[in-house]
């Protein structure tokens, strides 16, 4: 029955967040000192407690050093980076490997790529998302049982395995080093979990709402759009964000597709960029490392608690 | 509107699927061709995307298909010919005990440390809670390429902070190079995704050990079970639907390991001796132009993501029958 915890913020109380809840009502039973004194004896004991403290502590340095280096170096001038002591702090630092980046032409041609192909993914996957999951949620019909086992396996189907038909299918038609072929790729892979995810939505969404409008004089459409489409704004944010990060981040695909130097992508760009510049210029390196990483890194927050909740829940319970 | 109709609803006997309500002023035929219709624009896409590949991909291990074919020249059949050398081929088995390897040890290590995580967020205080979580966000929202490339430097022979602290700490790293060893090679690789894939699972397993009643958990205190038999008996069943998603999630994630393995194979890694099947079939197929292996290679990680998923799947099935 766990599981009904993390499926909880898909319901429909779409202000929730996974993270959130938990926090609460963690908080809460902290809160209450005196009840919990059965329990007290070990799990609140103090010496555990500070133990536990000290070892998160520790794995908040293992987990936030990485991308906090990352930053630092790409403010660092030249000479810090290749000095014989790491420099620890970011002041002081330089704009100059961003301006090489920038200079270095390819990186605008890779983020208008980048760009152009995650846009078209995100629009053409939560339109084509949404209708499929709204047949799914409200309708019975022949075929629907398989086609939502068909999600799952599809979601299990590795990029790896298929990537080399995939490339002779655009290939032979003409759609290698094409923002279309690229595009058309992304929609299927984010398709499957898309879709899934909304359909938890559209299920959380009480039918009877839009029976009353109908009631109402409402056309079944003018229902739909009126009373259910609004309250499923928040789940197609979420769907979007998804979709977004997923295309954005995706490197398999867009190495095997956009073979072409002008036709890459920005994680793309970023291997063929370090590979040129490793060992000379770490500072440029993680310059175009940051500038990728941020919009991910913002976007996550935005989501962050479906995040655990979409993951999960779709795939615990129905 | 939604709020002055509701109310009223419950008075008049509506039918909970509204699919199969009776009460239609459309025709019937129309009625049911409507889900159909939604479905098609999505079913196309994966349909040319995903199936007509699948369907070819299988064709074409059946094919001598190399560099001549590339350029026109008809692809001759050669019935199971690719799967016969394949076998026959000792560095295939190598590469699919290599991969599943990679993906146990990094899919246990990930498990393992998650749920370590999430057991120790419930006993720290407060606010160290707050950032450890802030942490593991954090690490989670970065994409990966920016992940391997940090990790790369981390580790970087000359100038790395890891070499500088090793070589602090009085051991001799100066200058060395972690990529060249398979060995060390595949624990970078091994440290950058489990460092990537620790947050989703701590998080998750966090959230279902909440939903764990704490009575239970006093009870069995009472009754003089200890942290370990606590674990055991009462935390681990009650989060054991999630522990099972969350297992098999990871297991097909590490499996399909490609990008960090391409990344730091470019930083330094010997090619041959750090491939994993991903980053084989990408090298024979699309650098060497032998499609016929590659796709016959494709078809073998196929094969054993349906081998290790399987119970994944069937555990599915069933739930969606039941609901």
């Amino acid at each position: 029955m766990s599981a009904t915890t993390t499926s909880r913020p898909l319901g429909r109380d779409g202000s929730a967040t996974g993270r959130a809840t938990a926090t609460k009502r963690r908080s809460k039973r902290g809160g209450k000192p005196g009840s919990t004194s059965g329990g007290a004896a070990s799990r609140g004991s103090r010496s555990s407690r500070v133990a536990s403290n000290v070892v998160g502590l520790g794995l908040v340095v293992l987990f936030v050093f990485p991308v906090y280096w990352m930053i630092s170096t790409s403010f660092r001038p030249r000479r810090d980076i290749n000095g014989p002591e790491p420099v620890w702090h970011p002041f002081g630092g330089t704009l100059d490997n961003y301006r090489r980046i920038f200079e270095d032409g390819r990186f605008l041609d890779s983020m208008r790529i980048s760009l152009t192909v995650t846009v078209a993914t995100v629009a053409i996957a939560i339109v084509f998302a949404f209708l499929a999951a709204v047949a799914l949620s409200r309708f019975r019909f022949r075929g629907r049982t398989s086609f939502v086992v068909a999600l799952l396996v599809v979601q299990m189907v590795p990029a790896e395995g298929l990537f080399i038909s995939q490339y002779k299918m655009l290939d032979g038609a003409g759609f290698t080093n094409t923002v279309g072929g690229l595009t058309l790729l992304y929609v299927a892979a984010v398709l499957p979990f898309t879709i899934w995810v909304l359909r938890g939505f559209v299920n959380g969404l009480p039918a009877e709402l839009e029976e009353a409008a109908m009631i109402d004089g409402c056309s079944r459409l003018g229902a739909f759009f009126r009373i259910t489409f609004p309250l499923l704004a928040p789940g197609l944010v979420a769907t979007g964000v998804f979709a977004f990060i997923q295309s954005w981040n995706e490197f398999t695909l867009a190495l095997v597709t956009m073979t072409s130097d002008e036709k890459k992508t920005l994680p793309v760009w970023l291997t063929t960029f370090s590979d040129v510049n490793r060992g000379t210029d770490w500072g440029a390196i993680m310059a175009g490392s940051t500038l990728i990483a941020i919009p991910v890194i913002i976007f996550f927050m935005i989501v962050q608690g479906r995040m655990v909740a979409g993951l999960t829940s779709g795939a615990v319970k129905g | 509107m939604a709020l002055v109709v509701t109310p009223e609803a419950p008075v008049v006997p509506l039918p909970e699927a509204p699919g199969g309500a009776p009460r239609r002023r459309r025709p019937r035929g129309l009625r049911g061709l409507t889900p159909y219709v939604l479905m098609v624009p999505a079913l196309a896409a994966l349909a040319l995307a995903l199936g007509y590949p699948l369907v070819r991909q299988v064709a074409l291990s059946f094919q001598d298909f190399g560099l001549e074919q590339q350029f026109g020249a008809p692809a001759e059949q050669v019935g199971l010919d690719n799967y016969r050398a394949l076998l026959a081929d000792s560095y295939l088995w190598t590469l699919v005990f290599r991969t599943v390897a990679f993906c146990l040890v990094n899919a246990g290590l990930t498990l393992v440390i998650g749920l370590a995580i999430a057991l120790l967020l419930r006993s720290m205080s407060r606010s160290v809670r707050l950032m450890v979580q802030s942490a593991l966000l954090l690490a989670w929202a970065m994409p990966v390429i920016s992940a391997v490339t940090v990790w790369e430097w981390l580790f970087d022979s000359q100038y790395g902070v890891v070499n500088w602290l090793l070589t602090r700490l009085g051991g001799d790293y100066q200058g060395h190079s972690w990529l060249i060893d398979p060995l060390s090679f595949f624990l970078v690789a091994t440290l950058v995704v489990v460092w990537m894939s620790v947050p989703f699972v701590a998080f998750t397993l966090h959230a279902a050990l909440l939903g764990v009643a704490d009575d239970v958990v006093e009870a069995a205190e009472v009754d003089g079970a200890g942290a370990w038999q606590r674990l055991r008996h009462v935390l681990l069943p009650g989060i054991r639907p999630v522990l099972l998603v969350v297992a098999l999630l990871q297991i097909v994630w590490d499996l399909r390991v490609f990008t960090q393995i391409y990344k730091l194979q470019g930083a330094g890694g010997v090619t041959r001796e750090t491939n994993l099947l991903g980053t084989y079939i990408y090298r024979s197929g699309i650098s060497e132009g032998e499609f016929g292996t590659a796709a016959t290679a494709a078809i073998f990680m196929l094969a054993l993501t349906v081998v290790l998923t399987a119970p994944y799947v069937v555990r599915m099935l069933r739930e969606e029958r039941e609901s």
